[in-house]
């Protein structure tokens, strides 16, 4: 029964999504409504890793801008379409994900989390300079004429992210619970204690980090049409990374409707605060809530609602 | 005891030029109890690390069931059989007590066990332990007691044919070692061999049929618990020249 | 000759840098090399530092370099604090993994947007007599804004190494890496022994960040580019060995200096990290790890 209610729910939504470039001509909500939804994937993707596993990914921006720029080489060189884009970035990332797993999920697991640091700035300098992209200077990117029955080109991207943000939501809670699951949350609980019951523990992070990369690619494949115009320092932009820690970490990490809900209400808090006070004002504000949340309520909203729940149960 | 389960010959273990185990051969009949002892840091966690695969031994081979597992990773090892409890528990914590022997039962006894009889047979697992009513309960929040029980739980429930129990009695009072004590009996009356690693001589001499002092790296002794207590040399590895 | 002669300048130059980056990794040799704790907001206190020396240099004219000293005993303090909360919220509770990496996280981040929202992403940079002036020996040239954070930085690692390995609690905070049981042999309690390293360690930040802008002109986010070189120094040195750090530091100074110089300055910031994720991959008991 609870089966069918998640897909009645995800059908539901994309139907809704429809409607909206339907009835909805004010560009702006499209704008607003696809940023929220790359967070949400972001979030999603890290929260695999990171909530599931127990394995802090800090390079997130990387596999982001990794995704955007595969997007740009191959629109560039090939003219692929976005779909095919899509799937190249999410091999692409994914094969990074799984290159940096390999390297250094042998070892403790801040090693992991310094090395993607480390990774954000190298790949961040090869694409700086890399000239055919764009280099240091950025890239201009032609959103195509056509967009298939939607009213505007911005219509479209949205609906395609709305498409794979759904299916991040369900590949996240087919993860949460299944076997590979709670083989992942062994890990994170104790990893000796976890290979001891035989759970093949390296190939399971290996697993968790292709998806989580792969994901982010997927994210970040649509970003160059949908903003135009790229360059490094925006792809890179450290907040793209401080957003995928923080939605999952304000939300909770150990349940799949956690980074959702975080993405949900942080991506449109800063909507809001974006438009009505500053932009700086709202990336200071994601910051303390992180820190807030972490140090007061690890286990995030999702944690807190269980926890007020159980007490009203009693 | 014809069947052997695990063989070990000539297993040596480095650390730097540390030598915490030299040559040392050991093995466990099908269904067998053996006592491990020896005094600190006489190299009996190094040797069950050895055969639970968290460490690789330099020289020497381990066979468990005619098959070398000498460099097999431990999840493969607790795949064959090979289960092993902590001297210091090490519960899942985010999960229940149940949930805990899930991931034995899904993993380490995969191939052994059918999808739809897994929950049932986490309940078994808890009705022999003595855990039944602390099924739904959060494992974090358990007792001492509960918490070694929980560990033989989590072992036993990887359906394994034999067990290495890590001084599972360590700091529990002495009603409690029997519970632990009777726990192993009916663990190893289902046919699971047991390796018992134990400071508390009546724990160990109870149970065991045979007994292996270790002593800086070397074996000193086997033999029957009765031959143990009398043999000269285990005095005074115990207790100085 | 020529090469010759930029070779020399280049090699002289990234030892004299890599002398700086021994100041800047000093204090997470400390806190992440000894106590295990991963605090990569440290750069970013680090750019705390070097935005005091910008202010009170360019108020009151202070030598940055004894606003840096000045400032020590405030960062000890605060150091002192954040340690405090992280122990109370992360270390007690076992969430030092997750939670405690994603908390520093979160303090870098705020404090590169606090300044950002205050002084904004213009470059700042500090005035003193010395930091136009080059002292040339033959054909190569020791520029003062790079021998003065050499020499303070040195005078630093020899400071904070004859400290650890002379006084009593020098040699708990060693202790405390290594062996538990000893320290509680020695009386001393792990925490306030290592709220003690880790204010230390936040204390050497203050003089590294005036160091930093004494050697060129510093925005909120040029942090970030130090967390990669002072992990990699750390890691590389061997966790938590001052001599390995020291060593490791000018070997990284060396080769972003011949980078810089052969191949252009856009490529140096990936040395530093695709040395420490070589270091990971293949060495991660570092350069003279057994």
């Amino acid at each position: 029964m609870k089966i069918s209610a998640f897909w009645v729910v995800v059908v539901a939504i994309f139907v809704g999504g429809l409607v909206l470039t339907e009835v909805v001509d004010n560009e702006y909500y499209f704008t607003a409504l696809y940023v929220i939804l790359q967070a949400t994937i972001m979030a999603i993707a890290w929260n695999i890793l990171g909530g599931f596993t127990g394995y802090v990914n800090f390079g997130s921006a990387a596999f982001f801008a990794v995704g955007a720029y595969t997007s740009i080489a191959l629109n560039k060189s090939l003219g692929l379409p976005l779909p095919l884009l899509i799937a190249a970035a999410a091999i692409v990332c994914g094969l990074i994900g799984l290159g940096v797993g390999y390297l250094t999920l042998r070892l403790k697991g801040v090693y992991f989390a310094i090395a993607t640091l480390a990774m954000a700035i190298v790949f961040e300098t090869l694409i700086t300079n890399w000239a055919y992209v764009g280099g240091a200077r950025g890239a201009y990117i032609l959103t195509p004429e056509t967009f298939l029955w939607f009213k505007s080109y911005i219509q479209m991207v949205f609906i395609v992210m709305l498409m794979l943000a759904l299916t991040a939501v369900a590949i996240s809670r087919m993860l949460n619970s299944s076997r590979i699951g709670r083989g992942l949350a062994a890990i994170r609980d104790d990893e000796v204690a976890a290979e001891c019951a035989g759970v093949p523990t390296l190939r399971l992070k290996l697993i968790s980090t292709t998806v989580m990369g792969a994901l982010m690619g997927v994210a970040g494949a649509p970003y160059p049409f949908f903003v135009t115009f790229v360059d490094p320092v925006s792809a890179f932009n450290l907040f793209i990374a401080v957003n995928a820690i923080a939605m999952p970490m304000i939300g909770g990490t150990a349940h799949w409707l956690g980074p959702v809900i975080g993405a949900l209400l942080v991506g449109t808090t800063q909507e809001i605060i974006t438009v009505n006070v500053s932009s700086e004002l709202n990336i200071l504000l994601v910051g303390i809530m992180l820190v807030l949340f972490i140090t007061l309520a690890p286990q995030g909203i999702v944690g807190l609602w269980l926890k007020y729940w159980r007490r009203r149960k009693k | 005891m014809s069947e052997v389960v695990l063989q070990v010959n000539n297993l040596s273990k480095r650390f730097g030029g540390f030598t915490a185990l030299r040559n040392v051969e050991l093995h466990v009949g099908a269904g067998e109890r053996l006592g491990l002892i020896g005094p600190n840091g006489s190299g009996k966690t190094t040797m069950i690390n050895c055969i639970s695969g968290a460490l690789f031994n330099d020289e020497g081979t381990i066979t468990f069931e005619g098959r070398d597992i000498t460099r097999m990773p431990p999840h493969q090892r607790a795949n064959l059989g090979i289960a092993r409890s902590f001297q210091i528990p090490k519960p899942f914590r985010s999960m229940t007590v149940l949930e805990n022997l899930r991931v034995p039962l899904e993993y380490a006894a995969h191939a052994r066990t059918s999808r739809r009889r897994i929950m049932d047979e986490a309940m078994e697992v808890l009705e022999l332990i003595g855990l039944k009513d602390r099924a739904n309960q959060n494992s974090a929040g358990l007792t001492q007691v509960d918490m070694r029980k929980l560990e033989l739980a989590r072992a036993l429930a990887a359906k394994p044919r034999l067990l290495v129990s890590d001084e599972a009695m360590a700091g529990l009072s002495s009603s409690e070692v029997d519970e632990i004590l009777e726990i192993l009996f009916a663990l190893n009356k289902r046919g699971v061999a047991v390796i018992m690693i134990e400071h508390i001589m009546r724990a160990v001499m109870r149970f065991s049929e045979r007994v292996l002092v270790l002593d800086a790296g070397e074996k000193i002794a086997e033999g029957t618990p009765k031959e143990i207590v009398h043999n000269p040399d285990v005095e005074r590895a115990y207790l100085g020249e | 000759m020529l090469t010759a002669d930029l070779l020399a300048n280049a090699v002289v130059a990234g030892i004299l840098l890599g002398g700086f980056y021994a100041a800047v990794a000093i204090g997470l040799a400390i806190i992440f090399g000894q106590l295990d704790i991963v605090n990569i907001a440290h750069p970013a206190f680090i750019i705390v530092g070097a935005y005091t020396a910008y202010i009170l240099n360019s108020r009151f004219g202070f030598d940055p370099v004894l606003v840096g000293v000045l400032a020590a005993p405030i960062f000890f303090i605060v150091g002192a604090g954040i340690y405090r909360i992280y122990y109370a919220a992360f270390e007690r509770t076992g969430q030092e993994s997750l939670s405690g990496l994603a908390f520093f996280f979160g303090v870098m981040f705020i404090i590169e947007v606090v300044l950002i929202l205050v002084y904004g992403v213009d470059y700042r940079l500090v005035a003193a007599r010395y930091i136009g002036s080059t002292w040339s020996l033959g054909f190569v040239d020791l520029p003062f804004r790079l021998l003065v954070p050499f020499v303070t930085a040195v005078a630093l690692t020899a400071g904070v190494y004859a400290y650890l390995s002379r006084t009593f609690m020098g040699r708990a905070i060693q202790a405390v890496a290594q062996d538990r049981l000893a320290l509680q042999l020695m009386g001393a309690n792990p925490v306030s022994v290592k709220q003690w390293a880790f204010a230390l360690g936040m204390a050497t930040a203050a003089i590294a960040g005036s160091l930093l802008i004494i050697i060129g002109p510093v925005e909120p986010s040029v942090g970030r580019l130090y967390i990669g070189r002072a992990f990699a120094i750390v890691v590389l040195g061997g966790m938590g060995s001052i001599p390995g750090m020291f060593i490791a530091a000018l070997i990284l100074g060396v080769v972003e200096s011949l980078v810089t110089t052969f191949w252009g300055p856009s490529w140096a910031p990936a040395v530093a990290f695709g040395l420490l994720l070589l270091t990971l991959a293949f060495r991660p008991s570092g350069l003279f790890g057994r």
